[in-house]
């Protein structure tokens, strides 16, 4: 819920510096490794622009896929969740590089 | 929402505000919201109800009205890039809260944990064996209650409540205020019990030099697995209440396995306030870090 607040505020900001009033798409970047669940996200986003510039407008999720960098194989690979082991090598000397942004990319306003 | 620092949690309240001290005579409802860096602003707002004995911050969006006026000469469906962080203003008062805290050669350090690992016992029992040897102060996070820091403040030791109402977890921006109203000296240990939940105080930086990840025995040793974004964000995670393994099935390898296929550089120590097994090592690395934050 703190994060859809924080989309509406980074979305409010932008209304007085870009001098738009209304808002009818919100592109975020969220990464596969991040905290957000995408569901929770939209049903957060619709309850809290409930009465702002940005009430019914769409929500356009685009998934970032995680990627670490493997120690072993010295190589970046791509991983599905935290805990994943390296699918070239099995091991888990893991470093995650990629899948961690919760990013407001862009909007169509009016 | 406070319209300097944008926060909207309005049933955020952290101890010692009095209604007396934002109420004028005529009802109009009075808060503050303070700049980090030291400026001070005003927001005065009419007829906003007040929970009892507390203050809330000013309602949401006072600047609205302005807001469904079309600007004119601008085209519809236009694009607007943005690229910005979602945490981006939590961001800026936890890097606000870093600077200040490394400034004054403060540790600080944030605790996590699902609720009942026993944080506030651990804290109590550390305290009372740090036995004044540093300068310290409590901040403790939960929705309700200050019982937490009433037990702290058994130990002599100075502690803050901050209650979330409906928040779930600690921010940056109610930390700073919080800090505010303790007077720690330069060179001491601040210690940060964040809301218990394992999942969203990983995504909150609040200017700690480390966060803690507690998790006890009584819980399941897959903890990490269920909740990896809270152990790949701490940098020591305390296995607590070991006094208790005799009598339950934990496997604390399998445990720690998991702990390090989440991250595999997160220090582990397991420990037990009540019987006091592994304090020592705990309270050795509190001190490290009290030594190394000194200026």
């Amino acid at each position: 819920m703190s994060l859809a607040e924080g989309v509406l505020q980074i979305i409010e900001d932008h209304a007085s510096k870009s001098g738009f009033a209304r808002v009818k798409t919100v592109w975020l970047e969220i990464g596969a490794l991040s905290g957000v669940e995408t569901e929770a996200m939209r049903f957060c986003f619709d309850a809290v622009t409930r009465g702002s510039l940005a009430e019914g407008a769409v929500l356009e999720i685009v998934a970032v896929p995680g990627t670490a960098w493997c120690m072993q194989c010295g190589a970046t690979v791509p991983v599905a969740e935290r805990y994943d082991p390296c699918p070239r090598c099995g091991g888990y000397q893991l470093q995650v590089q990629g899948g961690t942004e919760m990013r407001v990319k862009e909007l169509e306003v009016e | 929402m406070c319209t300097v620092c944008g926060c909207g949690q309005g049933e955020t309240r952290i101890e010692g505000d009095h209604e007396h001290e934002h109420r004028h005579e005529d009802g109009t409802v009075h808060s503050h919201a303070y700049h980090h860096d030291g400026e001070h602003a005003h927001t005065h707002s009419h007829g906003v109800p007040q929970a009892p004995g507390g203050f809330s911050y000013a309602p949401r969006h006072p600047h609205h009205g302005h807001e469904h006026a079309h600007a004119p000469g601008l085209a519809p469906g236009r694009m607007v890039q943005i690229e910005q962080d979602i945490l981006a203003k939590n961001n800026a008062y936890a890097g606000a809260n870093r600077r200040l805290w490394q400034a004054r050669g403060l540790f600080a350090i944030n605790l996590v944990s699902s609720p009942g690992s026993g944080k506030t016992t651990l804290l109590v029992e550390s305290i009372r064996r740090l036995a004044g040897r540093h300068p310290l102060a409590v901040i403790e996070g939960d929705q309700q209650t200050s019982h937490d820091a009433e037990r702290i403040r058994a130990t002599g030791a100075q502690a803050i409540q901050v209650n979330t109402g409906k928040g779930c977890h600690l921010d940056a921006h109610m930390v700073g205020h919080a800090f505010e109203r303790l007077d720690l000296k330069e060179g001491g240990l601040l210690l940060i019990e964040n809301v218990g939940n394992l999942v969203c105080p990983a995504e909150f930086d609040l200017g700690e030099a480390h966060k803690v990840v507690i998790l006890s025995v009584t819980e399941g040793e897959d903890k990490p697995l269920k909740y990896p974004n809270m152990f790949a964000a701490s940098d020591l995670m305390l296995l607590t209440k070991v006094d208790l393994l005799p009598h339950l099935t934990f496997d604390v390898a399998k445990c720690l396995e998991y702990a390090r296929g989440v991250n595999p550089k997160i220090e582990v120590m397991q420990v037990s306030a009540k019987s006091g097994e592994g304090m020592d090592g705990w309270l050795a690395w509190l001190e490290k870090g009290v030594a190394s934050a000194k200026n």
